[in-house]
C-alpha cells in the first residue's frame, strides 16, 4: 500500500473529526443556559415582545433547532462566518484571525527555542548517561516540567522588571502602538523576551526528558552496535543512526504540542498582558460571550486535530515502516 | 601469510563485568584458542556461557561495566592495546560481525544497499562511484536481487536480511568473519539455504570463519576447530575430528551424546541435567562439579587446568591427569 492511501484515511478521518466536533459546539451551546437575544441587548434594557420577536426571526431562532438552525449554522461557519461577538460586537472571525498572528509568533518562538534547546540538552544528556551533565540536566527539566505556568511567569516578570528593567506587560509600548510593525521591531522584542523565556523554560523539560529516554533507548538497539562494528566513531553513530530513530517520538510530541499552541497561550497571555487568542478567551469566557467561546472552542478543536494530522504526515515522511502497515 | 600461522591469537582472555554494588560478573577466564586462515572455528556451549562475549570483547564493543584483559594477537597486533582510534581501522575491515537477528542488527530507517555503501565509504576502500558498482555485486554474490536494496529492513524477510547482512559483513573484505548464531532466529529450510551461503563464501573469498553456534550438526559439518565454553572457560578445544571422535570432557561427552546424529541438525543441546554456574558466586573448583557424573573429590576444590591430551587437542579435567598418573 503505498503512502498516498494512508494519508488520504488520515485526512479523511481528520474531516470526519472535525464534523463531530462543529456537531458537540453546535450542541453545547443551544443547552448552555440564557437568552440570545438578551444576551445582545443587555440585561438592563426594557423591549417590547414584538421587538424580541423580530429579533428572533432575525437570528433564526424561531426555526427548530434541528434541522434549520443546524443547517444555517454549519452553511455559516463552512462559509468562515462564526457569528458575532456579544461583547465586542465585531466579527468572530476577524477578532481570532487578528490575535492568532500575535499568538503565534509568542508560542511559535517560545516552541522552536525549547525543541531545539531540549532535544540537543537531551542528547547530550541521553548520550553522556550518568554523568554530572545528566544528573544537571535531568534535574533541571524535571524542575521545569513540574512548575506551573503562572508561578514561573510572575517569578521571571518580577525579576526581568526590577533588575533588568524589561517591560511588564503588552507586546508594544503605548507609544508604537499602532505603528507599522517592521518599524518597533526591537520594541517588540524587548516585551518578547520575558513571556518566550517562559515558555521556552516550561516546554524545554519536556522535550528534554523524551529525547534523553529515546536516545537512551536507541543507543541500546542492535544497528548501534552494528554502527560501531562497521568502524564509526561516536559522532558519525549519533549522527548517522542514532538521531533519526530517536527523534521519531519527538517529532510526533512536537506536532501534538502545536495544536495545544492557543490553549497554552491562556495562561502566559494572562500573566504578561500579552494581546492574543489566550487573553481573549479569557475575556470571552468572563463575559460570557456564547459566539466568541464558540468560535474560540472550534479553533482550539481544528487546530488539535490539524496537529493530529501533521504528526502523521511527519512520521509517514521520516519513518519508512509507517507507509507500509 | 602461511597457513600454519595464525590468523588470530587468543591468549588468557578474561572478561568480567562490574555490575551494581560492587558485584563482578566473571564472564569469561583464561580464553584461549587460535584461529587459521581459510578454517572455521566453532565455538560451543549453553547460553551464557560465553560465547558472544568472547567475539565481542575480541571486537571491544562491550559496554564500559566491561573489564578485558588477557591478549588478542590479529596478524600479530595485540587489539586490546590499540587505542580506540587505531581499533576503528580494524573493526569491519579486517573483522567482521553478524549477528544472531537480523532484523534489529540493520537500521530500520536506512535504505540497504546504503548500509552496505557505508561500510565500504568508512573505510576509504573505493571512490563512491565504483563503491555503489561493490554494493550491487556484493547483494548479487549473497542472492539478493540488486534493486532490492534500494528497499528498507522491514520489506526484507528474515532469510533475506541475514543474507543482506552477511553482505554487508565482506563489504570490506575482511579476512576475519564472526557470526553469532547467526541461524539461530531463522527457521530451518532458511538455516540450511544461510549456511551453504556462508559455507561457498567461505571457499571462494578464502575467509576465516569463527561461529558460535548451539548446533552441534552444525559445527560437524562447517568447521575445522571447536572451541567448547563452559561457564566462561575453555572445557575442551581440538579438531572437530578429536572432539568428536574421542570427546576427553564429561561435558563434552555429555553434549554429544544429547546430540547422536551428526546429520540431524535439529537437537538441541539442553538435555545436561542442572543448571551453568552463576557468573557472581563460580565453584572454587571445577565449574562444571555440579552437573558432573563423574566428579572426583578433589573437583570441589582445585579448578582443573588445560592439558594436552592430544595433538592439539586440549581438555581441562582432573579426570586426564588420573588417567595419566594410572599409565605411568
Ligand atoms: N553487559 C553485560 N553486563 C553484565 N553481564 C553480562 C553482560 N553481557 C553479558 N553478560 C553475562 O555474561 C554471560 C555470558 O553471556 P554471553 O556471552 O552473551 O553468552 P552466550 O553468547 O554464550 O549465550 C551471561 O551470563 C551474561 O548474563
Ligand atoms: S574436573 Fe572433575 S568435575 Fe570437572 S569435569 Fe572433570 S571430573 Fe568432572
Ligand atoms: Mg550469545
Amino acid at each position: 500500500m503505498g503512502s498516498g492511501n494512508y494519508l488520504l484515511r488520515k485526512f479523511a478521518f481528520a474531516l470526519l473529526t472535525i464534523f463531530v466536533v462543529v456537531i458537540i459546539n453546535f450542541v453545547l451551546f443551544r443547552i448552555l443556559p440564557g437568552d440570545p437575544v438578551r444576551a445582545v441587548i443587555g440585561r438592563n434594557v426594557k423591549i417590547s415582545a414584538e421587538v424580541q420577536q423580530s429579533l428572533r426571526e432575525q437570528f433564526g431562532l424561531d426555526k427548530p433547532v434541528f434541522p434549520d438552525q443546524f443547517l444555517m449554522t454549519i452553511r455559516q461557519w463552512a462559509s468562515g462566518n462564526l457569528g458575532v461577538s456579544w461583547s465586542l460586537r465585531r466579527p468572530v472571525a476577524e477578532i481570532l484571525i487578528s490575535k492568532l498572528w500575535n499568538t503565534l509568533l509568542l508560542i511559535g518562538l517560545g516552541q522552536i527555542l525549547s525543541i531545539f534547546f531540549g532535544v540537543l540538552l537531551g542528547l547530550l544528556a541521553g548520550w553522556k548517561r550518568k554523568t554530572a551533565l545528566d544528573a544537571g540536566a535531568l534535574t533541571f527539566s524535571l524542575i521545569a516540567w513540574a512548575t506551573p505556568t503562572f508561578w514561573l511567569g510572575i517569578i521571571l516578570l518580577a525579576a526581568g522588571s526590577t533588575w533588568l528593567g524589561l517591560p511588564t506587560g503588552g507586546i508594544l509600548s503605548p507609544q508604537n502602538v499602532g505603528k507599522p510593525l517592521h518599524t518597533v521591531l526591537p520594541d517588540l522584542a524587548v516585551h518578547l523576551i520575558l513571556p518566550t523565556l517562559t515558555l521556552t523554560i516550561l516546554y524545554l523539560g519536556e522535550y528534554m526528558l523524551i529525547m534523553r529516554s529515546s536516545i537512551v533507548e536507541t543507543l541500546g538497539e542492535d544497528y548501534i552496535l552494528t554502527a560501531k562494528a562497521k568502524g564509526l566513531n561516536q559522532w558519525q553513530i549519533l549522527w548517522r543512526h542514532a538521531l533519526k530513530n530517536a527523534m521519531l517520538p519527538i517529532v510526533t510530541i512536537i506536532a501534538l504540542n502545536l495544536g495545544f499552541t492557543v490553549s497554552g497561550a491562556i495562561y502566559i497571555e494572562t500573566v504578561f498582558s500579552y494581546d492574543g487568542l489566550g487573553k481573549l478567551f479569557q475575556t470571552a469566557l468572563t463575559k460570557q460571550d456564547y459566539p466568541l467561546l464558540q468560535g474560540a472552542f472550534l479553533l482550539l478543536a481544528v487546530s488539535v486535530i490539524l496537529a493530529n494530522m501533521l504528526a502523521d504526515i511527519l512520521y509517514t515522511i521520516l519513518d519508512p515502516r509507517v507507509k507500509a502497515s | 601469510m602461511s597457513e600454519s600461522t595464525p590468523l588470530l591469537s587468543v591468549r588468557h582472555l578474561s572478561t568480567f563485568f562490574e555490575l551494581s554494588g560492587n558485584v563482578k560478573a566473571y564472564a569469561l577466564e583464561d580464553v584461549s584458542f587460535d584461529v587459521y586462515p581459510y578454517q572455521t572455528l566453532g565455538l560451543v556451549g549453553e547460553s551464557g556461557c560465553g560465547k558472544s562475549t568472547t567475539l565481542m570483547s575480541i571486537l571491544r564493543l562491550l559496554p564500559p561495566n566491561a573489564h578485558i584483559s588477557g591478549q588478542v594477537l590479529f596478524k600479530g597486533v595485540d587489539l586490546l592495546a590499540l587505542s580506540e582510534e587505531e581499533m576503528r581501522a580494524y573493526r569491519w575491515k579486517e573483522i567482521a560481525l553478524i549477528f544472531q537477528s537480523a532484523m534489529n542488527a540493520l537500521n530500520p530507517v536506512m535504505r540497504v544497499d546504503e548500509q552496505i555503501l557505508e561500510a565500504i565509504l568508512l573505510h576509504r576502500l573505493l571512490p563512491r562511484e565504483q563503491a555503489w558498482q561493490r554494493v550491487q555485486e556484493l547483494l548479487d554474490l549473497v542472492g539478493i536481487a540488486p534493486q532490492r536494496g534500494r528497499q528498507y529492513p522491514f520489506q526484507f524477510s528474515g532469510g533475506m536480511r541475514q543474507r543482506a547482512m552477511i553482505a554487508m559483513a565482506l563489504a570490506c573484505s575482511p579476512s576475519l568473519l564472526f557470526a553469532d548464531e547467526p541461524t539461530t532466529a531463522l527457521d530451518v529450510m532458511i538455516q540450511a539455504q544461510v549456511l551453504e551461503l556462508l559455507k561457498n563464501i567461505q571457499k571462494r573469498l578464502g575467509l576465516a570463519i569463527v561461529l558460535v553456534t548451539h548446533d552441534l550438526g552444525v559445527v560437524a559439518e562447517l568447521c575445522d576447530q571447536v572451541v567448547v565454553l563452559y561457564g566462561g572457560k575453555v572445557a575442551e578445544y581440538g579438531s572437530v575430528d578429536a572432539i568428536y571422535n574421542s570427546p576427553q570432557h564429561p561435558y563434552t561427552q555429555k553434549l554429544l551424546e544429547a546430540f547422536p546424529d551428526l546429520h540431524r541438525p535439529t537437537a538441541s543441546l539442553a538435555s545436561i541435567p542442572g543448571t551453568p554456574p552463576r557468573l557472581t558466586d563460580l565453584p572454587s573448583g571445577c565449574r562444571f562439579e555440579p552437573r558432573c557424573f563423574a566428579r572426583l573429590e578433589r573437583c570441589r576444590h582445585e579448578p582443573p587446568a588445560l592439558r594436552e591430551v592430544g595433538e592439539k587437542h586440549y581438555a581441562a579435567c582432573h579426570l586426564l591427569e588420573e588417567k595419566e598418573n594410572l599409565l605411568e
